[in-house]
């Protein structure tokens, strides 16, 4: 049965992450009427995660209150084409979120900017180090937009957020203390970084004496109370090591809740309908034009939101998978590499050290998703690592996020896992012990991609997604290398023991390593390897932007929010400035 | 898509124009925050339904729409005048002073009708529901002709030639139509002001009005004039948030104010108001572990270890005037239910405060609560659990 027509709204937004908050907040602030339907439950702080319960490990931590059920939606899994995908039944190696602010609910915090070179990967590294070091499968290119084009937006998110860190390079100039391998920014952070604790300070020492170029994490976790660009206030960070994963109880972590809820809440032309969960994207006849959307209630009846513009913002994984669903550009083929949608699907590589102290106590229950400090030497190109014999890179870093009772109980190797001794064990390393990670970059490559599962299908008899991914070994040489140089970090640090966690394929899906799923909607200047072009607009259907890591054509190391959201600020400016005064196709195909 | 580029284009005000008696009535209306009681919660504004709480009982507010049968359509200038200065209905009924004529009768005439031609541009919206749930004997409304004699003294504002325009205009705005003492006045047994005039603190909804003369610690003695008028027109000033009852005040009438207008409320407000007689300074209290420790734990992480709080986002605790209130009405309410502060364009972030009934006992409350009257300097009295059980 037909669903009815609400009343046709100017824009209609497809998921409330940080992507759809920031487009709403553009295009309403210039006038327009925004509808944005998000498929979770409406969440804000005091009466979703008040201090009283935010800290609650085992509701957020190990029964992930906040990602998307499994059985509302899930992905199947396979690592190669001559396997069959299973479904994924227990969320593990990445957690999707759901409900109002998204993943930047319960995210660490991080927040980067990619490297200037990121943008044109392929052309770069052609130039520098000719073709022949990119392998043969891998389908990286550039992202048709360049760093400094995006700079502004860069700038505008970090602004809004109140990000805490130091700068590395005003304007071209080098900054002492911050990173200096970053692109030239227009101005410092807002706010200045982080109080560091002891094991970072450590790492930042050690790391230093071997030549490398520490600096504070730049960090969405506030150093102190900050007043947005909006008018609203965003509150100092209190350490209590619980982010990611979880809702943050103080107003001090930057998220769709504490940076932009306020001002969208007295708009009248903003509406949010939340447990609405889209389930195509309707389109005209000639398949040319969007008309709106259509989409289950909370009570389970099917709607029919009309609207002239149509921005899917959802995770990366529900983008693709609507696309696909709604017949929007054409599937990718891994047979002959022909398509689009769902092509250069690309992960993170990542790896850790452990080390644990006779001594020194380390008091790990201070901490915040993004207190830290960073090495970024080893990213990009790094110290020649075409030489090496790999491309891309990783970033190390001593993060301390927390040391939460239930998941956080390191031991050294050879300790009992139960028993009088596992306690004691347990009674004497909590506090001695510190955790060092490397982030990795990921190819996207032609083993590596999304489509619609063949059996298994949702609670409304639609297909799932099917990923079928396996490390490139290309990238698994790159973090080997990464790897080794952070346990000679470690190793400087002086522990009594040291445990090096190398990656090894092949991928699984169940121990967590990054939700930085990316790729399968990709932007590009060239509609037969993109979805998007440079403004994320659909090739296909000029009206229809789709917005969110699932336009990344490759995984830089980094952590993906400060790009999310500056590309999100990009594509509504030009919504503001391009499409609107002339509506089509904003680059000719 | 000519529609959505017609959005992006503002319509111009035209500010030439001389402002008509509606356009007046709209502003005076929300002066006087009619909208606040004349409007059922989801309902349209000024078409009447909500249901008022007193000690007596619920009255509803009736419709002002210019409905015929159901608002006030069928009324005269000269009903309208009646009713909102003398409390009578044109059907010769008494009001209940739940509605403040007996602050209106100090509004001026033009003023008064400059809100009925306001009143007259709305929808008429047919709403009949008006009456109220009050019990034996303050159900009879003819009796309220006592209650008139005994302490309605109609008397229009008198201005004082030796003071200055705005310190008139703000008294005049304090003492007629912003009718502050509503709230802000101590109660006496039949529900009228103890003391008139005196904006001493009264009792609210489970909230504490406090008191807004010049006392140090429970008053605006240490507010300064910037700090009151910042108050008035976001809500939000560095030393406190608007929140419960005066969040609405806020969010629908004193943010819409003209600058001249909170100036000039200010003023008289800050100087030359009628001072409370507050009782005797009490004993401070010796800080107690218990209540210290719970701060700690469930406080601090947000109003900080040393009361100071967040400029914005978490109200400052240390000399703080609604801390150091009187009684500890609004303390209770917030710490067992939760609150959330005004929002206004200029300060839009509306931090909210969770409750925290569910987690702590009444002797906690009461213990925490003592804590922050006796800390960083405060001094009032302690709080007891049978206060805190009665706020549940």
């Amino acid at each position: 049965m037909p669903a009815e027509a609400l009343p046709a709204a100017d824009v209609v937004i497809i998921g409330f992450g940080w992507s759809g908050a920031l487009i709403a907040e553009a295009l309403s602030a210039a006038g327009l009427g925004v509808v944005v339907l998000e498929r979770g439950p409406y969440r804000d702080t005091a009466s979703d995660f008040p201090p009283g319960f935010a800290p609650d490990e085992l509701r957020y931590a190990v029964r992930h209150d906040l990602v998307v059920p499994t059985a509302q939606n899930t992905i199947t899994f396979r690592n190669r084409v001559a396997q069959t995908a299973l479904p994924v039944r227990q969320w593990g190696s990445f957690l999707p979120a759901s409900g109002a602010g998204g993943g930047g609910v319960h995210w660490n915090g991080q927040t980067w900017r990619f490297r200037p070179s990121d943008f044109v990967l392929r052309s770069h590294l052609a130039t520098a180090h000719g073709h022949g070091v990119i392998p043969s499968d891998a389908t990286i290119q550039d992202w048709g937009v360049t760093y400094a084009e995006l700079e502004p937006f860069y700038d505008r998110f970090e602004y809004l957020a109140g990000i805490s860190g130091r700068a590395g390079n005003l304007r071209g100039h080098r900054q002492e203390g911050g990173n200096p391998f970053e692109g030239p920014r227009q101005r410092d952070y807002p706010t200045p970084p982080m109080r560091m604790t002891l094991a970072p300070t450590r790492f930042a020492a050690a790391a230093q004496s071997l030549g490398y170029h520490p600096f504070p994490q730049p960090s969405a976790n506030l150093s102190e109370p900050y007043t947005n660009p909006l008018g609203v206030v965003i509150g100092p960070c209190s350490y209590c090591g619980f982010c990611e994963r979880f809702g943050c109880g103080n107003y001090s972590k930057a998220s769709p809740q504490t940076v932009l809820m306020p001002v969208l809440r007295r708009r009248p032309n903003v509406a949010l309908r939340t447990g609405a969960e889209v389930i195509e994207i309707a389109r005209t006849p000639d398949g040319r034009h969007a008309r709106g959307v259509r989409y289950v209630d909370a009570d389970g009846i099917e709607r029919y939101q009309r609207a002239e513009l149509v921005i899917l913002a959802a995770y990366t994984f529900e983008n693709v998978r609507l696309l696909l669903l709604s017949g929007i550009g054409r599937p990718y083929d891994p047979r002959d590499g022909s398509g689009v949608v769902g092509r250069n699907y690309a992960y993170q590589t990542t790896a850790s050290v452990q080390l644990f102290f006779d001594e020194t106590r380390f008091n790990p229950f201070i901490g915040a998703g993004a207190l830290g400090m960073v090495v970024d030497d080893l990213n990009a190109d790094g110290r020649d690592h075409a030489r090496l014999g790999f491309i891309g890179g990783a970033h190390l870093a001593a993060m301390q996020s927390g040391g939460r009772p239930i998941q956080s109980r390191p031991t050294r190797p050879g300790t009992p896992r139960w028993g009088g001794a596992w306690k004691r064990a347990v009674a004497r390393d909590y506090l001695r012990n510190v955790r060092l990670g490397a982030s990795g970059s990921s190819l996207s490559h032609r083993g590596a991609w999304l489509d619609l599962d063949p059996t298994y299908r949702d609670r409304h008899g639609r297909p799932l997604l099917r990923m079928t991914f396996d490390f490139h070994a290309n990238d698994l040489r790159m973090i080997q290398h990464a790897t080794d140089r952070l346990a000679e970090i470690g190793r400087t640090m002086g522990p009594a023991e040291m445990v090096v966690n190398q990656r090894h394929g092949p991928y699984s899906v169940v121990p967590y390593q990054s939700t930085h799923n990316v790729g399968g909607a990709v932007m590009g200047p060239d509609p037969t390897t993109s979805v998007v072009n440079p403004w994320l607009q659909s090739w296909d259907v000029a009206n229809l932007f789709v917005v969110g890591a699932s336009s990344f054509p490759q995984n830089p190391s980094y952590n993906p929010t400060g790009t999310v959201a500056t590309l999100a600020l990009h594509a509504a400016n030009a919504i503001l400035t391009r499409y609107l005064p002339a509506p089509g196709p904003l680059v000719p195909r | 898509m000519l529609g959505l580029l017609a959005a992006l284009v503002a319509a111009a005000p035209d500010e030439t124009r001389a402002e008509t008696p509606a356009e007046r009535g709209r502003y005076l209306a929300t002066v006087g925050d009619c909208v606040a009681c004349h409007t059922a919660p989801g309902g349209t504004p000024f078409a009447g339904g909500r249901a008022i709480e007193t000690p007596f009982g619920p009255i509803i507010a009736p419709n002002l729409t210019p409905d015929r049968a159901s608002g006030l359509g069928a009324w005269s200038d000269a009903d309208f005048l009646r009713a909102l200065k003398r409390g009578l209905r044109p059907d010769g009924a008494r009001l209940y002073p739940a509605c403040p004529y007996v602050y209106f009768s100090a509004v001026r005439d033009e003023d008064l009708l400059a809100i009925r031609a306001f009143l007259a541009t709305l929808t008429p919206v047919a709403n009949p529901a008006r009456g109220a749930g009050f019990g034996f004997p303050f159900n009879l409304r003819p009796l309220m002709v006592f209650w008139d004699a005994l302490y309605f003294r109609p008397a229009p504002f008198a201005a004082d030639p030796g003071r200055s325009i705005a310190w008139n205009r703000g008294a005049y705005l304090v003492e007629g139509l912003g009718h502050c003492g509503a709230c802000h006045g101590a109660k006496g047994a039949l529900g009228a002001d103890r003391e008139p005039g005196v904006l001493g603190g009264g009792r609210v909804r489970g909230w504490f009005a406090p008191d807004l003369g010049g006392d140090p610690r429970a008053g605006l003695g240490g507010w300064s004039l910037d700090d009151i008028e910042r108050y008035l027109a976001t809500g939000s000033n560095g030393r406190a948030l608007a929140a419960g009852p005066m969040a609405e005040v806020v969010e629908n009438s004193t943010a819409r104010l003209t600058m001249a207008d909170i100036r000039a409320i200010a003023l008289y407000l800050k100087q030359d108001a009628p001072l409370s007689q507050r009782s005797a300074a009490p004993s401070p209290v010796a800080n107690d572990r218990i209540g210290a420790a719970i701060y700690a734990d469930t406080c601090a992480a947000c109003h900080r270890a040393n009361g100071e709080g967040v400029p914005g986002l978490f109200p400052r605790l240390a000399g703080s005037a609604a801390v150091q209130s009187a009684r500890p009405d609004t303390l209770i309410t917030v710490v067992l239910h939760g609150g959330r502060a005004a929002t206004t364009g200029a300060a839009p972030t509306g931090p909210a405060m969770p409750a925290l009934g569910w987690r702590l006992d009444d002797a906690s409350v009461a213990a925490v609560l003592t804590y922050i009257r006796s800390a960083w300097g405060n001094e009032a009295a302690p709080v007891n659990s049978e206060a805190v059980r009665r706020g549940r």
